[in-house]
Formats: C-alpha cells, structure tokens, sequence
C-alpha cells in the first residue's frame, strides 16, 4: 500500500502547483490583453496582441494539462494501492515539460512564432512534447496492468493519454505540404485534431472527477455502473465525431458537417441527465458544502449545464452561422475552460495539496470570498462575451456594413465589463489558490517539522479498503 | 453494470471506425490538385511566423481583435492590404516587413480568398438546421 511523508513533494504535486503558477500568469497574460482591446495600442511596441494572446493561451492549456497530469498520477496511486510504474518516468516527464513550457513562453515573449494557433510555437518545440507524453503515457499503461473489471475513470484515463497523443501528433500534419497546400485541406485536419484534443483532456479531467467523487461519497458503485459506461461512450463518440462544428462555415466535405450535428445532438442525452438529477444534486450539495473539493465540482456542474446549452445551441449549423467568428464562440470557450476544466481541476487540487502540515483554517474565509468572487465574476464575464457576440452578429449579417473599427467601438462598453470581470475573477483565483501553495511550500521548506502521515493517503487506504 | 464483453465490442468499434473516418478523411482531403505558387507558400510561412491568426480570422477561426481576412483580397484588393501591412494601424504593430514579404502575404491572401467565401450572408439556412454554402 502507498504510503508517503507529507513533506514530501511528490512529483504529481509538483505537476499540480507548476500548473497552479502557470494558472495565476496566464490570468496575468489575460488581463494584459484585455486591456489591450479597451486601450488600443497599449504596449503595442513592447508587448503586442500578438504576443500577449499565445501567452495567455498557452499558459492556461498547459495550467489544464500538467494538473491533469498530475491528478490522474496521484489517483492511479491511490486506486491501485501502488506506486507509479516509473518514479524516473514520471521526474524526466516532469523536467521536459518544464524546460518545454519555458522555453516557449520565452519564445513568445521574444515574438518567435512558427505553429499555428494554439500551439504558435516552433515546430521544434512539440518534439519534447510528445516525448514526454510517451513517458506519460508507459507510466499510465504499466500502472493500470489490466483493464478487466476497472471502473470507468480507468478506461477515461486511458482514452485521454491515448487521443492526447494521436491528435497532437495529427496536428502536425500541416508539416507535409500534402495536408497544408491548400487552407481548407489545412484548417480541416487542423480542427479535427483540435477537436477531439479537448475532448481527450477532459477525458483525464472528468475521470479524476469521477474518482474523487467515488472518494467523497465513499462508494464506487457510480464508477462501475451501466450509467457510468454509457456517459463515457457517449463522450468518447463525441470526442472521435463531433470536431466538424468547429468548421461549418469552412467549405469542406459536407458529410462531415452532417456526421457532427448529428453526433453532437446525442449531448442531448446528457444534458436531459443533468436536468432530471438536478433535485438529488442540490441535496447533495447541501449535505457536502463544507468540503472545499465539493464547492468545486458542484460550481462545475452548473457550468456544465450552461456551457451545454451554448454548445447544442451552436452545433446546429443554421444557429452556429450566427455565433462562429463572434465572442459567443469565446464564451463558450471560457466557460468550458474555467467553469468546467479550471472549477473540476481546483477540486481535485483541493483534495491532493489541501493537507499539509500547515493548517488551512485560518485561509477559509478567505477561500469562502475567492470562491464567491469566481464564481459570480465568471457569469458577468460570461455574459458580457455573449452580448458583445451578439451585436457583431448582428454586424456580420447586416446589409449595409459599417466599417470593422466602428463595430468593434459599439462593443467597448461590453470589452470594460468583461476587462472588469476578468481583474475580479484574477483576485478570487488567487484568494483560492493562494494558501494551497504557500502551504505546500512552507510545509516542505520546514526541515524540521515533524514526520506525518499523509492525510490525503491515509483516506485514500481507508478508501481502498471499502 | 455493463458486461465486459459488450464494453471491449463497443470501445472497439468506435476505434475502428474513428480510424477508418480518419484514413478516409486524410486520404480524400476536399480540395484535390490543389498546387500553390512558390509565393503563396513563402506567405504562409509568414503568416504563421508572425502570428497573424492571434488577431485576425480565416473562415471565422483565429482572434477576434482584427477583422477577418478570408476574403481581404477580393473585397478591398492588394493595395488596400500593402497599406496596412507596410505601416500599421493604431493596434495592429508595423512588422516592418520587407516588400517581398508583403508580396507574399498577399500571394497567400489570394490563395485564401479563392477557396470560398466567410461570408455568413451568403449561406442558406434550412430547416433542418443544416446550412449550404
């Protein structure tokens, strides 16, 4: 059985608080190019759009993947009842994304580009990527051993590594002039890759979720349920398929348009789902409160269920004209990315980092205030994105077009809302984020503390032995 | 609970059809023969080396602090968009680009432009909610 010394950072933490850092700078990054839209020209010389947006980008995804990371590593541990197949696998993946990420955050900052966006870094640059994924993705295999009688996160688990790498490997098609001579051929696999790659983390994320309710509730009869299985193919067929509303105004291949929108409405189903548990979930709720972990995934689940809406809504291509190339697009975005990833990650991180040999009472209050001002900052954020979507909308369909300068004008009182929104919502992260860091840190720096169990193992023994 | 044998038949036949979707789709890209010019390629690259699509959209996908530039070529013509790429406007940074640089953005522009149009006024929307171009 796993047993560890709180003082000891392990290498899953370590994933989780580089992701953490990498958090609180890319909501830096955001900020700055938010005021970049309200201020026109601000830092224009030293540190452009161009610049400033990869930045933000790229912190926040990797944020995403190195807490995914970390938390489907820590879980593995505490569901096997056993170390990691390779503690020298999981330290090299470990410093190769480190000396990765930084690299090409220097990169960016310099204004050397060469990828394409989201990945806007020197091809080069993706070779260490996968390496370490492949690391990543042996230490994952070998844990697991065997995939009879697993619950389901297991499988999500395995999804997850598995898609990750086959689409970051397939957005790199672009490099053969076969893929990338033509840009509809080019934007094509660009955004299937896309696509399915987001669905790929979430399958890391949502089955760490899955398990750390398992935990909460102290059964794992969700984990092995038809139910359970059915939701995980449901997301998987939606994952392989879906991509295509990424680029229905694209002209390509229109079976792919159709394949999506109708993969797509099966999201139906689980949006039905949530609505019909919604009582038993606000009992839930109530009962489980107190527990930092859970104020987390319950904020995510009423994420879900908007960024679902916004979702269908937008995968029925007549509808989707309207939104694609307007800030509903990058509402949605942001409300999968920080109310869902980012709420589903901290209640994860919440679970690993919370117990130290520091204390967290004295933060709670201040943990109460940060989670408040997230939550209500994001919705303001969120619908100030969606009415500034709708009016260039409204824009891009009108007859007589006024010039693209005087639209972006009539949407400056919704970009100050949203810069607004943006600099609250940085606060309540950091009040959140704060002493889960400085606790680890203080606690592993105190050389002299003394030698306790960790907490966050014991449960999960006791767990085991359920 | 779900019996194992029926979870291996569904995960595998998801697999197998993903990877044939794939295949197919790799193997029948929508645009056949498609030959650019040496220029347009070289634009290309430069699009991509300074990071254009931050700001600007292709078929409504990049940032959304510029406009988008599917169709820049055939709306406001070559001279238009030298204008802009020689100096700059009050967001947009002048790159200082080389002429043969601009040449070649727009070369690519071009190659854009040819391939369809972004407009969303142009598409037909139907009932069933599917749209044609």
């Amino acid at each position: 059985m796993v047993r560890s010394n709180n003082k000891e950072l392990s290498t899953p933490k370590l994933f989780i608080i580089a992701g953490l850092f990498l958090l609180a700078t890319g909501m830096i990054w955001g900020i700055t190019g938010g005021l970049q839209y309200i201020l026109p020209g601000f830092l224009k010389r030293q540190l452009s759009f161009e610049r400033v947006r990869p930045l933000h980008v790229s912190s926040v995804v990797f944020w995403i993947i190195l807490s995914a990371i970390g938390s489907v590593s820590t879980y593995i541990q505490q569901h096997t009842g056993k170390k990691l197949y390779s503690n020298k696998l999981i330290k090299a993946q470990f410093i190769i994304f480190i000396i990765s990420i930084f690299i090409i955050l220097c990169s960016y900052i310099l204004g050397k580009f060469g990828g394409r966006e989201y990945w806007e870094f020197h091809p080069i640059l993706a070779l260490p990527i996968i390496i370490a994924w492949i690391l990543f993705l042996i230490n994952v295999v070998k844990s697991i051993g065997t995939l009879k009688n697993q619950p389901v996160y297991i499988w999500m688990w395995l999804t997850g590594v598995i898609f990750f790498l086959f689409t970051f490997l397939e957005s790199y098609l672009w490099l053969f002039p076969y893929f990338r001579n033509n840009v509809v051929n080019d934007m094509t696999i660009q955004w299937k890759s896309y696509g399915s790659m987001v669905g790929s983390w979430n399958m890391l994320i949502y089955g760490s979720s899955i398990f750390l309710m398992d935990k909460i509730s102290n059964t794992k009869t969700y984990s092995h349920s038809r139910i359970a299985f059915l939701l995980y193919f449901t997301g998987l067929f939606n994952l392989m398929f879906n991509w295509g509303h990424h680029i229905y105004t694209l002209p390509t291949h229109g079976f792919v348009k159709h394949i999506s929108y109708a993969v797509s409405m099966t999201e139906l189903f689980i949006l039905g789902r949530i609505i019909y548990l919604w009582k038993d979930s606000l009992t839930t709720a109530k009962k489980n409160f107190h527990q930092t972990s859970y104020r987390f995934l319950m904020a995510a689940d009423i994420w879900i269920f908007l960024t679902l809406v916004l979702a269908i809504a937008m995968s029925i291509p007549a509808i989707n004209v309207y939104t694609h190339g307007t800030h509903i697009t990058v509402a949605h975005t942001m409300g999968a990315t920080i109310g869902i990833n980012s709420f589903l990650l901290l209640a994860i991180a919440f679970d690993i980092l919370k117990d130290t040999c520091r204390n967290f009472k004295p933060y709670k209050k201040r943990f109460n205030t940060g989670y408040w001002i997230a939550n209500g900052s994001l919705l303001l954020f969120w619908i100030s994105l969606i009415c500034a979507g709708v009016i260039k909308a409204k824009w891009q369909l009108s007859s007589s077009q006024i010039p693209f300068s005087s639209m972006m004008l009539t949407l400056k009182p919704y970009f100050i809302v949203f810069f607004i929104a943006g600099v609250i919502m940085m606060v309540g992260f950091l009040l959140i984020i704060y002493p889960l860091v400085i606790n680890q840190l203080l606690c592993y720096s105190k050389r002299n503390s003394t030698e306790k169990i960790d907490t966050s193992h014991q449960t999960a023994v006791s767990f085991q032995n359920k | 609970m779900l019996p194992e044998k029926n979870k291996l038949y569904i995960i595998s036949l998801l697999l197998v059809s993903f990877l044939a979707y794939s295949g197919f789709i790799y193997k029948s890209l929508p645009f056949k023969n498609s030959a650019i010019s040496e220029e347009s390629i070289h634009g290309k690259i430069l699009w991509q080396q300074y990071n254009c699509n931050a700001c600007h959209q292709v078929y409504g996908l990049g940032g959304y602090l510029g406009p988008d530039l599917t169709n820049a070529f055939s709306k406001k013509g070559p001279a238009y968009i030298s204008a802009f790429l020689k100096d700059g406007t009050e967001t947009m940074p002048n790159f200082n680009l080389a002429q043969n640089e601009i040449t070649a953005l727009i070369a690519y522009l071009k190659s854009i432009d040819k391939t369809g149009s972004a407009d969303p006024r142009t598409f037909t929307k139907n009932y069933d909610g599917t749209i044609e171009q």
